[in-house]
């Protein structure tokens, strides 16, 4: 995206809030690799369930590990899930998407009701079946929940596609000449791609949730991995006697998969030309209105 | 070559979609620099027309007889072949200048893509070339406007775009689908006066007659994919053989009464 596109993007609370929370959570998990406060797996017996202080910003838990120290380490393991699995579904998504609408007639017939049949399984217990397969791992966590996304994007990219193909503005842009690449790289690709955006920032968030909540049962993140999930379970088992103590790691997987969610519709607003700059101005406005400064 | 300058002829052209037929052996000729017109009620295959003589038929639809400008055959051509002389030899104007635009692209860069392909303009001599087009259709004020997203221009002005688009592979035949059917009367005639003024053959495609009789010399009626009458507009207006002619001569009277 360009400067101005970044400005548009800062120019809305939604979008503000959504930079922040994930800019901010990619500094911690990067910070997290070299220092945390705490040891975050260490159990200290002395110290269980403290209240926030100097040594421990958010307490600690009932073997006496500091809150703050783990979930700082859970960050890493967030943004691997987020990052891992957009990845995953975006490459997943576009090649589904080229294949069920570029190619010939029987190909794309047939991705369509294969995609159909596919996004009739939830992502969360197709994950759990297959970590019920390979074992509780980050890794099939990633995977499982990419490829189902990838599946969605591609069976709402692919109707999409079809839409603006038929448009009167790619009929218009053929009938001026322009080649079936030209109609793809100028037409399809660019106003497909903001839906692709809002597709993909729910696949993240939901990848964030589902890794939390597979973690929460039990079948996500090993022991050896430090998971906001696996700490909100742990934790919440006590919320009627220490309830500051699960607030944080809730807190943090609202917080993250908010701003995720929020990221694609910001984003797609801010790339709108329709959202920024205004509705048709006059002939005397346009004459004196300098160019990107419209309303 | 410029002896086989014949125009545009259009023999026998049928179009079936689904076992249906939409367009039945149509034939007419729009001569070189010549503006014909072509009308009939909705549905009567007007607009599949223009799309036929584009190459721009839906998929699945089975196009036969014969479409030769100055005597070379287009229809059956390849398709890397059809998009070579779309633009380059036939431009062509839609009815919706507010949705024939991308929404997503600078006016200019719209216009300058069909400059690009045909003339092998670089992009800095695009620009340029593009400038000078939207001079040509009559657009004030051009640098800024060129700028704009379609949706910042008015109808009018997006609609004298799509027409310096359809120009900018210098064709030789415009076909124009209902150009002017979603402006208003005032921007309508101003429209028809550019269109007029273009140096290429028409095919001006119309369900009003009253607009037709300001632009083409000689008119094809079409009712349900047929031809039913063709000739001068002069003659059909004055003597409209078949009645769906002669309901569209009263339907253009009518509006003529309304609007003095």
């Amino acid at each position: 995206m360009t400067g101005s596109g970044i400005r548009r993007l800062l120019h809305r609370p939604t979008g503000v809030f959504a930079v922040v929370v994930l800019g901010l959570l990619v500094v911690l998990a990067a910070v997290s690799l070299v220092w945390t406060p705490q040891d975050p797996f260490r159990a200290d017996p002395f110290h269980q369930w403290d209240p926030p202080s100097a040594a421990h910003w958010f307490g600690t838990d009932g073997i006496g590990r500091d809150i703050a120290s783990y979930l700082l380490a859970g960050t890493r393991t967030t943004v691997l899930v987020a990052v891992g699995s957009g990845a995953i579904a975006s490459v997943v998504g576009i090649v589904l998407t080229a294949i069920g609408s570029l190619t010939v007639r029987w190909v794309r017939e047939g991705t369509a009701v294969l995609l159909d049949i596919l996004v009739a399984f939830p992502t969360l217990l197709t994950a759990m079946l297959l970590t019920a397969v390979f074992g509780g791992s980050l890794g099939v966590v990633i995977v499982s929940v990419g490829l189902a996304f990838g599946v969605t994007i591609a069976r709402v990219a692919r109707g999409e596609i079809r839409r603006i193909a038929r448009s009167d503005y790619v009929t218009a842009a053929r009938a001026s000449g322009v080649g079936p690449g030209g109609v793809l790289l100028r037409h399809l690709v660019p106003n497909a791609a903001p839906l692709f955006t809002v597709q993909l920032s729910l696949a993240m968030a939901t990848a964030v949730l589902a890794e939390a909540g597979l973690s929460y049962l039990g079948y996500g993140a090993g022991s050896g991995t430090a998971s906001w999930g696996t700490l909100l379970s742990d934790l919440q088992t006590y919320i009627g006697v220490h309830p500051w103590s699960a607030t944080w790691p809730g807190a943090a997987i609202a917080l993250v998969v908010m701003a995720l969610s929020l990221l694609g519709d910001a984003v797609r607003d801010a790339s709108d030309p329709r959202l920024t700059t205004g509705d048709r101005a006059s002939d005397t406005e346009r004459a004196t209105a300098v160019p990107g400064v419209t309303a | 070559m410029n002896a086989a300058a014949t125009g545009l002829e259009v023999r026998g052209l049928s179009v079936r979609i689904a076992g249906r037929t939409v367009l039945d052996d149509v034939t007419f000729t729009v001569p070189p620099g010549g503006r014909v017109g072509v009308i009939g009620a909705s549905g009567s295959g007007k607009s599949m027309t223009s799309l036929a003589l584009m190459g721009l038929e839906p998929t699945g639809a089975d196009v036969t007889g014969s479409v030769r400008l100055d005597g070379e055959e287009l229809l059956g051509l390849p398709d890397r072949a059809r998009a070579a002389y779309r633009g380059a030899r036939i431009g062509m104007v839609f009815q919706e200048p507010g949705t024939a635009l991308d929404p997503l692209r600078r006016v200019g860069k719209q216009i300058a893509e069909p400059l690009r392909l045909h003339r092998g303009l670089d992009r800095r001599a695009a620009d340029a070339a593009a400038l000078e087009l939207a001079v040509a259709v009559g657009l004030p004020d051009p640098e800024s406007l060129l700028r704009q997203w379609p949706h910042q221009l008015s109808g009018g002005q997006r609609q004298r775009i799509c027409i310096a688009m359809a120009m900018a592979g210098s064709p030789q035949l415009i076909v124009a689908d209902e150009p002017t059917t979603a402006l208003d009367v005032t921007t309508e005639a101003r429209i028809l006066d550019l269109l007029r003024g273009l140096d290429v053959s028409l095919l001006f495609v119309t369900h009003d007659l009253a607009v037709l009789a300001q632009i083409a010399d000689s008119v094809v009626v079409l009712d349900a994919g047929r031809v039913v009458e063709t000739g001068s507009v002069a003659d059909l207006l004055a003597r409209p053989q078949h009645p769906t002619t002669r309901a569209l001569v009263a339907a253009a009277r009518a509006t003529a009464r309304r609007t003095p």
